[in-house]
């Protein structure tokens, strides 16, 4: 393990940019921590605080200087390396013809460096990467994207109040999908453990120096405070089955009588990876584009075919977004779908909680609602 | 976008195959268009390119992406023979806007094409057996090839029985082939028994949901292999009907329908229980998917 002080960590910044990275890290604003394009280490939080529970989420200010004295915000890796919405290919018309071709990447053509993501985000960029690259086809957007991009995750030492990646196996210590993981120890500097050979790297060429055992110590045990700070817990055991064997629990229509199907926890999950394929024509009638953005399987056209909306009740979309999540992701993708970030809880206008949505149903485990639903 | 010369080496647990062509349309041209039905035509389409259209080969029960420039796309079963395969039937109806773009069309006209996806009708898995095929409405369509298959390899299957159902005459698809294969039944053995819901006085066939066909099928549940397709409530009627008749849950095949708008299992539209309809179907085996059928708005 290495020591980094704080002016180690901004050479670590200015060095990631001197070799051509954009770099994407936490900063303050609207009210939350979100995830943007940085300067340098003077853009992120400093003396902030967060207060998450369901349905709510509030920043607190503290007279220190600490920057990563808090959870995470709605963004995550997500929102850079799957965007909301890009183009995937242009459609020319020519003699009667059409020439499909991949379309222009996306905004910048800089690689990308994440600064400050969690064990949690780390392994939902893991969760995406099975999705995106490692079925039949792989998909040259992403791809593109995740190949150059470089991590510099930090483990979490301040856990919101809707987490519980500690119960999904996630974090809160990064241990996956990182070149450098950082633990922040006081308001003087970091320990620093490399996860890659270009990790390595960049550590050396900013220099750092051999950590005492003392700070080892510290880091270890910030780490096991994360852990019994954990706002949230969920038992995982008997997954997939517990959802698979009780898609007429009544629980579904309760949870529908409160869900808004507004989506959000869709947007705010860092594995929902669900989009629309949407084809477009400029105003010529030369060009057209495909392009693919976010899709919630909560919208009733999510599941349309010919005549019908499959899925035309809250009810069933809820049912569907849950089962998926916690369920068929681990038989579609060999994990789990979840990360334990919590962000659904905290970002559900109405505070829906997963946890607490898979306990009721494990309490009473075969409940059928009463009435048959007819086919 | 280039990485920097010393951080060449992929980022922490890349390992990525990188695509083929399968998200870029090729176009194709339409060549031939015949009215099925009042909403339906079978669109002909041929691969523009002489090479694609050599190299393209499909299996029955497989579907293209079809698209129209500017408007989109849409998910149809090639409705051909799979032993010709250059020139491709897609049998469509119009129902929405990709669908009536499609129905605007006309000979010479181009669309783009990506596929074929999707899993087949299992022939191999039949081979030996009775194969019975069970077809509602427009589900005829994605069962056309595998019949067209059953009769170029007519000796590796016993009886080839044909039950198709539709809500009126009008509404039949391929009726001059139904005619004809319906005179063929005895030289070529191969039964075809037709209905529909509501007959008209010069309706030659049954009159009846398409599972009045079962008793005059004399279905042997010992050596029977069956492929359902049509709408979900009639192959789940359908299916019903033949458990009933104690044809064994595993050797029912049916093509489900879901909303499929990429084909290649990342847009996660198509999704039916832990399935992708669109890669790890249409076609299924029904004891597979049983307990996903028997739970609603899944």
């Amino acid at each position: 393990m290495r020591f980094i002080d704080r002016a180690g960590f901004e050479r670590l910044l200015n060095e990631l940019r001197a070799l051509g990275f954009d770099l994407i890290g936490p900063t303050v604003r609207d009210g939350a921590i979100v995830l943007d394009h940085i300067g340098g280490a003077a853009d992120l939080p400093q003396g902030v605080r967060e207060i998450q529970d369901a349905g709510r989420y509030r920043l607190v200010k503290q007279p220190d200087h600490l920057m990563f004295a808090w959870a995470h915000g709605p963004d995550s890796g997500k929102r850079f390396l799957f965007p909301a919405r890009e183009d995937l290919a242009t459609i020319t018309k020519t003699n009667g013809s059409l020439k499909s071709r991949p379309a222009a990447p996306l905004d910048t053509d800089r690689p990308l460096a994440f600064i400050g993501l969690r064990s949690c985000d780390l392994h939902a960029i893991a969760v995406q990467d099975r999705v995106f690259l490692n079925g039949a086809v792989a998909d040259p957007h992403y791809a593109r994207r995740r190949r150059d991009a470089f991590f510099v995750g930090v483990n979490c030492g301040s856990p919101g109040g809707t987490c519980f990646c500690a119960s999904m196996g996630t974090g809160p210590r990064c241990t996956t999908g990182f070149d450098i993981a950082l633990t922040e120890l006081d308001e003087d500097g970091f320990l620093a453990e490399v996860g890659t050979e270009r990790g390595e790297e960049v550590l050396h060429a900013i220099g750092t120096r051999a950590s005492t055992e003392e700070e080892e110590a510290d880091a270890e045990r910030i780490r096991r405070g994360a852990v019994e700070t954990m706002g949230r817990e969920l038992r995982t055991d008997d997954m997939p089955s517990l959802l698979y064997r009780n898609r007429e629990h009544p629980r579904w229509a309760e949870v529908a009588e409160r869900c808004l199907a507004c989506g959000n926890c869709t947007s705010a999950c860092p594995t929902c990876f669900c989009h629309d394929v949407v084809d477009t024509s400029d105003i010529t009638g030369v060009t057209a584009t495909r392009t693919r953005e976010w899709a919630s399987c909560f919208s009733s056209e999510f599941s349309h075919i010919v005549g019908m909306d499959v899925r035309a009740t809250r009810e069933a979309r809820y049912r569907q977004w849950l089962t998926h999540k916690f369920a068929a992701w681990i038989d579609q993708f060999g994990t789990s779908g979840c990360v334990g970030c919590g962000r659904c809880i905290t970002w559900c206008p109405v505070g829906i909680d997963v946890t607490e949505e898979i306990d009721a149903i494990r309490r009473t485990d075969g409940a059928r609602q009463k009435e048959e639903v007819p086919a | 976008m280039t990485a920097p010369a010393l951080l060449s080496r992929t980022a922490a647990g890349f390992t990525p195959p990188l695509a083929g062509d399968e998200t870029l349309d090729r176009p194709a041209v339409i060549r031939r268009v015949v009215r099925e039905t009042p909403d339906t035509r079978t669109f002909w389409l041929s691969l523009a390119d002489p090479d694609a259209r050599a190299a393209y080969r499909f299996l029955p029960g497989q579907f293209n992406m079809l698209y129209v420039f500017g408007v989109g796309e849409v998910p149809i079963s090639v409705s051909s023979d799979p032993g010709l395969p250059t020139r491709l039937a897609h049998t469509i109806r119009s129902t929405g806007r990709v669908t009536d773009a499609i129905g605007a069309l006309r000979v010479g006209d181009v669309v783009g094409l990506r596929g074929p996806f999707g899993t087949p009708w299992p022939m191999q898995a039949a081979e030996g057996s009775d194969l019975l095929i069970v077809a509602g409405g427009l589900g005829l369509a994605p069962v056309r090839p595998a019949i067209y298959e059953a009769l170029r390899e007519r000796h590796a299957y016993r009886r080839v029985i044909v039950l198709v159902g539709a809500r009126g005459p009008e509404h039949m698809l391929y009726r001059g082939l139904l005619d004809a294969w319906h005179e063929w039944m005895r030289s070529r053995r191969m039964e075809v028994s037709l209905t529909v819901d509501v007959a008209d006085d010069a309706w030659p066939y049954g009159e009846g949901v398409v599972t009045t066909l079962f008793d005059g099928a004399r279905i042997d549940p010992d050596r029977t292999t069956a492929f359902v397709c049509g709408p979900e409530i009639m192959m789940s009627f359908a299916i019903r009907g033949l458990l009933a008749r104690d044809v064994p849950p595993d050797r029912v095949y049916l093509s489900m329908e879901r909303n499929m708008q990429c084909g290649v299992r990342l847009c996660g539209h198509c999704q039916f229980g832990p399935t992708f309809v669109c890669a790890d179907g249409p076609v299924f085996r029904y004891d597979r998917i049983a307990d996903l059928l028997g739970a609603h708005a899944l």
